[in-house]
């Protein structure tokens, strides 16, 4: 069975990014960039599915500039066999055109589980995964605390607003990650010397199918602000002049 | 522009969600709701009764019980023509179902809108909040999330009528296998007026629960955790508050020993006062608190409980 795990280079998620004085955009020069926590966390359900047995091939594929090999890099050191690096290059890609691209090497390799991020931490859209799994008329098992696989089918607990909720999928299915569904591993030094030598295809999206309009933005951005800021407030030095702020003050009480 | 709002519900009660969700859809038009759930009539009769809405369409079908993706988005895109909007709250199950919608209608979604500027410009936030975005959205179908911490409740006492919808689902592609819910008499986090959160410095569940739940219990708040306790294991992963977890914005957040991580902020600095209990005055919480209490909160949490009811 074949695996296919998205991933994308995304800023740090210790970074606090800022925003740029013309609003239009934020400041990305010189930050340090990073694999999506969330993809780590796919990356690393993939390759523990391969080390049970029950998986025969991880393919990582990341969508952006030819930087994103760095991020390729980083999935195949853990353990991932290849991977397809799909360019576009400084063209800003939506969840619907990355989507799109993902059904064309979805289609391409064939795989029985496509595993994502639940969300990028850049954009904090949430819409990929479910996205492809639309376009591939596929089951899909989002935010997933737990995979149990199958020659057949997929077991996937969801983290949902209320606890739990546990869904069987036909394959081949779509999944993303929750944060607890694993702790990714630190990849070796031999590993990461291994990974520089696992082959990574270039693609374009052009070479997929996939004209112009089919990957261009839909959205545009007016304008990035800084968020409204938060004064620090006070301190208090007692319990029972917390009580009298929040009730006389504040009038939260 | 006519916008189809669909339902937060679990089959026998409208979530306060959809209420707050209602305020955003008004202002890209007129608003249909949609229930879509099994033996759900009740759903739509409280849907019917808020302020604004011209229809309550209900979608009652076997195979709509547990609100999965597959055959919710079937049902909403059956109807998706009639309609230049297609809204819902940015739950779990929102975030579930409208992506699938929006691929298949060939149109980019936005998500988490916190502010409608007009039909077709919305303000979101990226970077875990650090930004605010401006998006123009000029798809055919303005397909949106909404992040309902932001937006007040629609009010009641309206009586929309309702109308049956025929569902025709093709055959299913994922199965529901169970849930396992957190039953509380607590308040809903995403919806409370006060919520107290508790961080890692709580130690272990057990004391999470000697410590938190008095004080909850007493404010009549609802509980919450940050990433760092969830992952340790002292509270279950519904209680996460922060930019993966849920987004609240009560009267009062009361932060114990939680140090306030820009994932943790991302999900509470819209709340209206802010309290911070934490040993290290240093602490990020701080900077977004309204007042701040350096101490150890084994010590003052019983001291504020105590003093809550006297």
């Amino acid at each position: 069975m074949k695996v296919l795990v998205a991933v994308k280079r995304v800023v740090d998620y210790n970074v606090k990014v800022r925003v740029k004085n013309d609003g239009s955009g934020v400041d990305l020069t010189n930050v340090k960039m990073s694999i999506n926590p969330f993809d780590e966390i796919a990356v690393e359900e993939a390759v523990r599915l391969k080390e049970a047995g029950k998986v025969d091939e991880v393919v990582l594929v990341s969508i952006g500039s030819a930087k994103s090999e760095e991020t390729l890099r980083t999935g195949l050191a853990m353990g991932a066999d290849r991977g397809i690096l799909v360019n576009t290059d400084d063209l800003a890609v939506e969840p619907l055109a990355v989507a799109k691209i993902l059904q064309k090497v979805t289609e391409k390799e064939q795989p029985s589980l496509v595993i994502l991020g639940k969300q990028a931490i850049d954009d904090d859209c949430n819409q990929t995964g479910q996205m492809l799994s639309a376009l591939m008329n596929w089951p899909q098992g989002t935010f997933a605390s737990e995979v149990a696989l199958d020659d057949t089918q997929v077991t996937v607990t969801r983290e949902v607003d209320g606890g739990l909720q546990t869904v069987k999928l036909s394959l081949p299915a779509v999944v993303t990650t929750d944060l607890r569904l694993n702790e990714p591993r630190f990849a070796s030094l031999p590993n990461i010397m291994k990974a520089k030598k696992k082959p990574v295809d270039k693609l374009t999206p052009a070479e997929l199918g996939l004209g112009e309009g089919d990957i261009k933005p839909r959205l545009e951005i007016v304008q990035t602000q800084e968020p409204a800021k938060r004064q620090a407030g006070i301190k208090v030095v007692t319990v029972a002049e917390l009580v009298d702020k929040l009730k006389n003050e504040a009038g939260v009480l | 522009m006519k916008t189809l709002l669909i339902a937060e519900h679990d089959n026998h009660t409208l979530s306060a969600h959809t209420a707050k969700a209602l305020t955003a859809a008004t202002k890209l038009g007129a608003v249909d709701i949609l229930v879509l759930g099994q033996d759900c009539e009740a759903v739509a009769q409280q849907a019917a009764t808020l302020a604004g809405v011209s229809t309550v369409l209900l979608a009652d079908d076997a195979g709509l019980a547990n609100q999965l993706a597959e055959p919710c988005a079937e049902v909403i895109l059956s109807l998706a023509s009639e309609y230049q909007g297609i809204v819902a709250a940015a739950t779990t199950t929102g975030k579930n179902t409208l992506p699938r919608v929006a691929a298949k209608l060939d149109v980019m979604q936005v998500s988490d809108v916190i502010e409608v500027l007009d039909e077709s410009t919305f303000k979101r936030p990226i970077y875990a909040g650090n930004a605010i975005q401006t998006v123009r959205c000029n798809e055919p179908i303005k397909v949106i999330t909404v992040r309902t911490a932001n937006f007040e409740a629609a009010g009641t006492g309206a009586s929309a009528p309702v109308s049956a919808v025929s569902v025709n689902l093709s055959a299913a592609l994922s199965e529901h296998v169970e849930d396992t819910l957190s039953v509380s008499e607590r308040p809903e986090l995403a919806t409370a007026n006060i919520i107290i959160s508790g961080g890692r410095a709580l130690g272990s569940k057990e004391q999470f629960q000697q410590v938190i739940l008095p004080v909850a219990d007493k404010l009549g708040a609802a509980v919450g955790a940050s990433r760092a306790a969830v992952d340790a294991g002292y509270a279950p992963n519904d209680w996460q508050v922060g930019q993966t977890g849920k987004i609240v914005s009560p009267q009062l957040y009361i932060a114990c020993g939680i140090s306030g991580a820009i994932q943790h902020l991302a999900g509470m600095k819209d709340s209206k006062v802010i309290v911070a209990i934490n040993t290290d005055e240093d602490a990020p919480i701080f900077q977004v608190a309204d007042y701040g209490l350096v101490a150890d909160l084994f010590e003052v949490l019983p001291e504020l409980e105590q003093q809550l009811g006297s």
